[in-house]
């Protein structure tokens, strides 16, 4: 009987599949997320509230100079719109951060 | 003599921090983050990061969670085509897919249909195939130059590529299906979910009418390869002419509808006025709006840039590109004088209503300061505005560009 080495089958059916099935599908890693907010007073507890479900800078690319109205529609609307669970109390404080830091300062 | 940064054509100045060298690893196991360069694009707050994506080359970072991917202007000087590794990204909601197994991946036809579908890749490969070149544009590409500025994602020209697309039409997915009586919309929903139960998913609709049209595809390929993960690998919704935010990525349901979908992304967002110019007075509100439809009229001067040089008193070949929403660009017309003399430039070739078109004309300029203007016409006669247009969520601007060059 010819001795076939048991890896050789195996081999076998590999290179096989390589040739008929070649890899489907797809696999990225996403580059990791450094982008961070201006420390100051509220900026814990906005980082805390703004960053489950996305990165700083969709706060600090924003226009500058906004007055606290724009930035307290902001929060609100993450709240309202996109059911983020920001406690009633805490949106004013994130607000006045985000004026303090990326508005007008008022 | 100044002008706001809003009547600027977006340009880009790289700032190089430190070499790229070769820490821009892209693959499934060994990513690094690599922000080598930033870029300022021309208007306040301007100043991004480039950042090199999986699948990508080092693009302008709006966003990095979801990500949001603008292409750099000098890309649409290169080629008519928009390359796949330059190509824009938009996504709305942070959990997106990373990893996909092409032979377990559905496609579900439901809803208000005769016999639901079960779709995999392979059963829309052996479909009859369309393919066509279209223009995808986000909504508010080129937001950051409105005046007063608004809330969104701060983009200046480069949220749009041109792309040729293949898959099969939507028209004969629903026919397999067997669209019945009553049907009102059908309605789009991909892979990217939120990141909390509370958020409204992403799902898009259009009227059946539409859907029918013959046109709509879905793509599983783009520029002769496999879509990117972050275009909608392995296929997305091409809707030609309409914005981006009706090319649903990722698509893995498709629901027939008796009514009228009215969540959150079709209800409130993505709706402009509802007028001829999808414009009101700066810093108000309008009285009613509608969900946004079509492209305007666009062009562009890609060969020149914002505060850039041409030779004094000797022709040089200036080029740029137009499109549409897909009646096609029929003229386009090129000012050297900021308006005052206007000259039809030299079409490219024709790659379809939907695509890009290239322009090609030769001007001589003497010594000095130069506006140099563009301003496309479509065939049923719609063309740009002289002035910005504005609307509170920063959609759909396309006044006429204007790039000041100097003449030596």
């Amino acid at each position: 009987m010819r001795y076939v080495h048991p890896l050789a089958a195996v081999v076998a059916a590999i290179s096989l599949l390589a040739v008929a099935a070649p890899v489907a599908g797809l696999d990225i890693q996403l580059p990791p997320d450094s982008t961070s907010l201006r420390p100051g007073v509220g900026s814990d507890l906005a980082a805390r509230q703004c960053a489950t479900c996305h990165s700083a800078d969709y706060v600090t690319i924003q226009p500058p100079g906004k007055p606290l109205a724009f930035w307290k529609a902001e929060v609100e609307k993450m709240k309202k719109v996109y059911g983020a669970p920001i406690p009633d109390e805490a949106i004013d404080p994130i607000a006045r951060y985000l004026t303090r830091e990326y508005g007008d300062g008022k | 003599m100044d002008r706001p940064a809003a009547s600027r054509h977006a340009r880009t100045r790289r700032h190089v921090l430190r070499a790229l060298g070769a820490g821009a690893v892209v693959g499934s196991s060994a990513f690094r983050a690599v922000a080598a360069e930033k870029v300022t694009l021309p208007f306040a707050n301007g100043e991004r990061p480039l950042v090199q994506f999986p699948q990508k080359r080092p693009l302008i970072v709006v966003t990095m969670r979801p990500p949001q991917l603008e292409t750099p202007f000098d890309v649409f000087n290169e080629n008519v085509v928009t390359p796949n590794d330059a190509f824009f990204v938009r996504y709305h909601l942070a959990g997106i897919p990373t990893s996909i197994d092409a032979d377990s991946y559905r496609i579900s036809v439901k809803g208000k249909v005769s016999t639901p579908l079960s779709l995999s890749l392979a059963d829309l490969k052996q479909m009859e195939a369309v393919e066509y070149y279209a223009v995808n544009q986000c909504s508010g590409n080129s937001r950051g130059f409105f005046e007063p500025r608004v809330a969104g994602g701060q983009l200046a020209n480069g949220a749009m590529g041109n792309a040729k697309w293949r898959g099969v039409t939507l028209k004969s997915v629903l026919a397999k299906a067997g669209v019945q009586d009553g049907a009102r919309q059908v309605k789009f929903d991909g892979l990217d979910t939120p990141v909390l139960a509370t958020t409204p998913d992403f799902v898009k609709a259009l009227d059946v009418d539409h859907a029918l049209d013959g046109e709509v595809m879905l793509a599983y390929a783009m520029n002769d390869a496999d879509l990117p993960m972050l275009n909608g690998y392995p296929v997305r919704l091409i809707v030609p002419g309409w914005y981006g935010t009706y090319w649903v990525k990722h698509l893995s349901e498709i629901t027939v509808l008796d009514g009228v979908l009215s969540d959150f992304w079709m209800a409130t967002a993505y709706r402009i006025p509802d007028n001829a110019c999808a414009c009101v007075a700066p810093g108000t509100a309008p009285a009613a709006t509608v969900p946004i439809g079509r492209f305007d009229v666009r062009s562009f001067v890609t060969s020149l840039r914002d505060g850039g040089t041409v030779p004094a008193g000797k022709p040089f070949a200036m080029r740029g590109l137009a499109f549409d929403g897909g009646f096609g660009i029929r003229d386009v017309n090129v000012s050297a004088d900021g308006g005052k003399t206007w000259t039809s430039a030299a079409l490219g070739r024709e790659l379809g209503k939907y695509s890009f078109r290239e322009w090609q004309m030769t001007a001589t300029l003497p010594a000095g300061t130069h506006d140099i203007m563009v301003r496309a016409v479509n065939s049923i006669g719609q063309s740009q505005p002289g002035e910005p247009l504005w609307n509170p969520a920063g959609y759909m601007r396309n006044v006429v560009e204007t790039t000041r060059v100097r003449a030596v």
